[in-house]
Formats: C-alpha cells, structure tokens, sequence
C-alpha cells in the first residue's frame, strides 16, 4: 500500500429534489458535504444504517449520480468535469460490483455477452481475443467457462455474483466500488465472495471502496473504515484504531449494537441509541446525531461540528472532541 | 473437467413454449393462426378458381355445388378462391398495420419513458390528445384525410393502434429503467442508445408480443369495417369487409355470399385473440397457475 491517493472526494453534495409532507419541493440530502480520500491498493469500508447515504456516496463517485457540489478528483482528473467521451474512458479504470446479482445482471443476456460487453464497448479485440478473455475471467473468478452460454437466472446467487465480478473485472480497473457486495448471499457463500476480492485485489493491485451495512464483513476486509450518519461522515479511521477506540457516539453505539458470538462477552453496559434515524429531508438541526445522542451537549442542538483529528489518521466530527 | 456433465437449461423461449403448449386455448388459437397463414400464403396454388373471374350464368351458387363448394357469390365469382385470397389480403394487413403501430409505438414508448423530462411530456400528452378520440373515429379520419385505400386503411389502423404500444413501453420502460442492470451497463460506459434498444427494450417486450398478437385480430376487423364502409379496399379485391358490404342487400335469397366472409373474419380474429390471451397468462407470472 502506499500514499498516493486514488481518489479524492472534496465537499461532495448529492441531492435529490423530492416533496416534503406539506408538498413543498425540498431536497434530500443523501450526501451532503463530504470529504476524503482513498488511498491506492486500500480497502475503504464504508458503514452506516439503511438510508445514510452511502450506496448513493458510492455512485456519485463514479458519477453513475449528478452530484450538487464539490468534487471528486480520480488521480489527476477531475470526474465532473469530463465530457462524455472522455467519461466512457475513465470508465474503464473505475468499476462497480452491485448487491443483488440477480438485478444487476440483464436477464436476457446470456454469461458470455455479459462479461464481454464491456470489451465490446471499449472495442479492445477481435471476437476471438474477447472470447478467450471472458473465458479467462470466469476461470479467474471461479466460472466453468463451459457455462458461457448460460443465462444468469440458471445459476445460484454466488455464481451470478462471480460473473458480476468477472464483469467489473473485464477491462482491468484500478478502482471497484463494490456497494453491499455480499448483502445478498449466504453468509458461507459471503465468505467466499469476500476471499475472492481479497485474491483478486492481491493479484491485479485493486483499490476498493466496500460499501456494507454489516459490521463483520466491513471489518474482515477493510483496511480503513468511514462511518456515515445521515449523508455526514462522522468518523474515519483505520480499521485497528476504529475498532480499539471508536470515538463519535454514534460509531460507539454501533459497535454495541453488533452481537458478538461469545456469551462470555456479553455486553451488559453497552451503548443504546433510542428512537429512529431522522429524515434526510429534514434532518436535526445542529448535529444530525443528536436527538438520539446520550452525551449532546447544547451547543450540539446548534452547530454542525467540524472535523476533529483526533489522532493521526482519525477524523470525528464530534463536539466532545473540538477544542 | 471433460466429465462434467452438461445438463441443457431450457431457454426462455423454450420454457414459455413449454407453457404455451399447456394452455389448449391458445394451442387452438396458433393452429387457427397458421392455418389462415398458410392458406393465405399459398392462395395462389390452392385456391380452385381465379378469384376475379366472373361466371355470369353460375350466379349465386349454393354452397357444395359442383365445383364451387362454397357457392358463388352475385357476380359468379368462386367464394372459395375469393376468401382464400382475403385471408392474404387479412394477414397482410394485419402485420403491417401492427408492425406501423409497434414500430412507431416503441421507438416513442422508449425514448419518452427514459428520456424523461419534457420531451416525455409534450410526446406523451400528443398521445393522450390521440387517446382521447374513438379509435374508430380517429382511423376513419385518417382515412378520410389519406383518402380511401387498402395500403391507407393500413396506415390508418395502424396510427391509431400507436398509443396503446407507446404507453404500455413507457410504463414498462420507467420500471426497468431503474434496474440495477442499467446502472451496471451504464458504469461500463454503455451509451444511451444502446441502453435503451439493446439492454432495456428486450426487458419490456413481453406484454408488447401479447398487444401485438391481440392488435392483428382487431386490424383484421377494422379493416374489415373500413372496407365496409367503402374506406378501405376498392372493388373488386376479394377483402373479406368488402365482400360482406358489396352483397348485403342478397342476405335473403343468397345468405352464403354474406355470411363465409363475416365467418372468416370471425375465426381469425378468434384465432388472433385466444392465441393472445394465451401469450399473457404464459408471460405474465402473476396469472400463471
């Protein structure tokens, strides 16, 4: 791993223009004001519950959504500013791998035309060069290469998420996004979808931005974690110091929330957060965490706090920390 | 590897024929289509009388005469050979009117539902003023306007059947285009083109084939009624409409001349629509058993 960042996300706003219950127009602030970067050959976890913001956090980073503000620099370019053309070329470098296989794969192409359409689009061969190359990606991500000819809805979830990867795989990216990868297998066949971006990763030097609502498999794979509350980013840190010493309360509080297989220890003084997660339309103002934060304080009912570092590498956006 | 064993999935069209060959209705309604089919493509070599030649002494045959086993209509003009000619004439129309009003219905259906915006606005609300008037009225404007032939008829059936592919394409274009598979194609550089016709149009074709199948039937018998009411195909071709307009007035002494035209109208259309209906239940999940 080194320090060069692959990725550089600067004030990045995604706003969605919605009606709110008295059906006056007003936006959603999915993410809202966002900064941070991503480093070549790591493995960027982002967590947070159901509507946070970080499935959309994912796709506006590839600008696969039109973001409000701020930009994302990938390298030396910056991917807002590219015109079509030279956003189809970036595109080869900068892939996806969805949550449910099922859906992200047209039902009515067969394996094949899947995995090689993206070779097609970017016209790297002859027909016989891009048949070998799909042949050699299923055999990579663990496909009998005599299924090619199969349609994606004969094979099992795992399977369809193999050939997903195989497809993010065609034109050699540096930079996958993969947005809840494994929530919608097995927790066995999870394990081993996770072993095999892990290989996959090691083999052509990948960087990752591995978007998860699930705590384990972000801290299986991740060599750094971003913590999102409600569009914001709370807290980023290393992964050891992250799970050591989670600063923000609401890091604390999912951490606690998260069963630990042994009953031994069992978490009697752990932390709840009450009540529900607040409309993105209308969120809190001051901290968004606040309402539901056991240690707010009254500035917190006012004030967006800025961003804390708190030790090298980990950033909170907590009043507790500010000086 | 080499040991593996291959077990051949069926495709999807395999399985919907599969399904197809369940439901006896349709079963009938494919043996109805391709018989008018095949007897409208080989008209010219089955059919035992030029359908045009006139017997002027063997008027108003009764049916099972000698050699005119359907009779002979007020001109002396075999029926048979003449409803053997129709059923081209029926089919043609039908596919051509249907293929005006998908092709058509289609190209807006899809570029409106995934366009969006105000192009999808203005294209759609042309739809609804085109909705608002009765079909029937609406081709027999068109018609009207065109002026009265067989190849107009078409165009007109044709026009008018253009908002019911284009809402239903939209509709299912605005579901699909959500998919996460669009987004996928999308981030691997796909342009909007091909995206539209190539990755979400095969999506939402399946209750288009059963519109399609459903629409032949209805041009064959709005044509028909065109025909009828001396819109559609000239004297003296053998269109089953015009058969049954121009000899009306002998429903009391010749029934025949009459009655095998309305017949034949009524089977295909029957055979058009039970096939349809057929095509839904398979194709749509939520009526399969």
């Amino acid at each position: 791993m080194s320090d060069k960042s692959i990725l550089r996300v600067q004030n990045l706003k995604t706003y969605f223009d919605v009606h709110n219950e008295r059906g006056e127009k007003a936006h959603l602030k999915a993410v809202d004001d966002v900064s941070f970067t991503i480093r070549e050959g790591e493995i960027l976890g982002v967590v947070g519950e159901s509507g946070c913001g970080k499935s959309t956090l994912g796709r506006t980073v590839l600008r696969l959504e039109e973001k409000r503000g701020g930009t994302v620099m990938y390298r030396e370019t910056d991917l807002f500013g590219l015109d079509h053309r030279e956003l189809r070329a970036a595109r080869k470098k900068l892939q996806m791998i969805f949550q449910d296989p099922s859906s992200s794969l047209n039902p009515r192409k067969k394996v094949s035309s899947l995995i090689s359409q993206p070779l097609k689009i970017h016209r790297t061969g002859t027909p016989e060069e891009i048949q070998d190359r799909v042949d050699a990606l299923m055999e990579e991500v663990g496909l009998n290469p005599l299924y090619r000819r199969r349609f994606p809805h004969q094979f099992s979830g795992g399977q369809r998420q193999r050939i997903g990867i195989a497809r993010a795989l065609a034109l050699n990216p540096e930079f996958i996004v993969c947005d809840e990868a494994v929530s919608a297998l097995d927790v066995s066949v999870q394990a081993q979808i996770l072993n095999l971006l892990l290989d996959l990763q090691d083999r052509h030097r990948l960087t990752y931005m591995f978007i998860s609502h699930d705590l384990s498999v972000v801290e299986f794979i991740s060599s750094r974690i971003l913590v999102m509350y409600l569009g914001k980013i709370v807290e980023i840190a290393d992964k050891k110091d992250l799970m050591k010493n989670p600063l923000h309360p609401y890091t604390k509080a999912l951490f606690a929330a998260y069963p630990d297989a042994d009953p031994k220890n069992r978490k009697e003084d752990r932390m709840l957060v009450m009540g529900d997660v607040p409309s993105p339309i209308n969120p809190p103002r001051g901290c968004h965490f606040h309402p539901r934060c056991p240690f707010a304080k009254p500035v917190c009912t006012e004030v967006y706090p800025g961003n804390t570092n708190a030790e090298p590498g980990h950033t909170v956006a907590c009043h507790l920390y500010s000086t | 590897m080499n040991d593996t064993l291959i077990v051949k999935d069926p495709t999807p069209f395999q399985e919907i024929l599969h399904e197809l060959s369940k439901n006896k209705a349709a079963v009938a309604g494919l043996i109805i289509i391709a018989l008018f089919l095949l007897i409208g493509i080989l008209a010219p070599l089955i059919a035992p009388k030029d359908p045009f030649a006139q017997e002027i002494s063997l008027r108003k045959l009764p049916p099972f005469s000698p050699g005119y086993i359907l009779g002979s209509d007020d001109l002396g003009r075999d029926m048979l050979s003449r409803l053997m000619y129709g059923a081209r004439i029926s089919m043609i129309i039908g596919v051509i009117s249907v293929g005006i009003a998908m092709g058509s219905g289609l190209l807006i259906g899809v570029t409106a539902g995934y366009i969006g915006g105000w192009y999808d606005r203005i294209v759609m609300r042309l739809i609804d003023i085109m909705l608002a008037f009765p079909y029937i009225l609406l081709t027999i404007v068109i018609v009207a306007v065109l002026g009265p032939s067989l190849f107009n008829a078409m165009v007109a059936i044709g026009v008018s059947q253009i908002p019911r592919y284009a809402r239903l394409v939209r509709a299912s274009v605005l579901a699909e285009k959500e998919a996460d598979y669009v987004t996928a194609e999308r981030s691997l550089g796909a342009s909007p083109l091909s995206l539209m016709f190539l990755s979400i149009l095969p999506n939402c074709l399946a209750p288009v084939s059963v519109q399609a199948t459903l629409g032949v039937g209805e041009a064959i018998l709005s044509s028909a009624a065109l025909s009828f009411l001396g819109l559609g195909a000239q004297p003296p071709t053998p269109e089953w409409g015009l058969m049954i307009a121009s000899s009306r007035e002998f429903i009391t002494n010749a029934w025949w001349i009459v009655t095998f035209p309305g017949l034949a109208t009524l089977l295909a259309v029957l055979g058009f629509n039970l096939f349809g209906d057929g095509l839904r239940d398979v194709l749509d999940p939520k009526l399969r058993e």
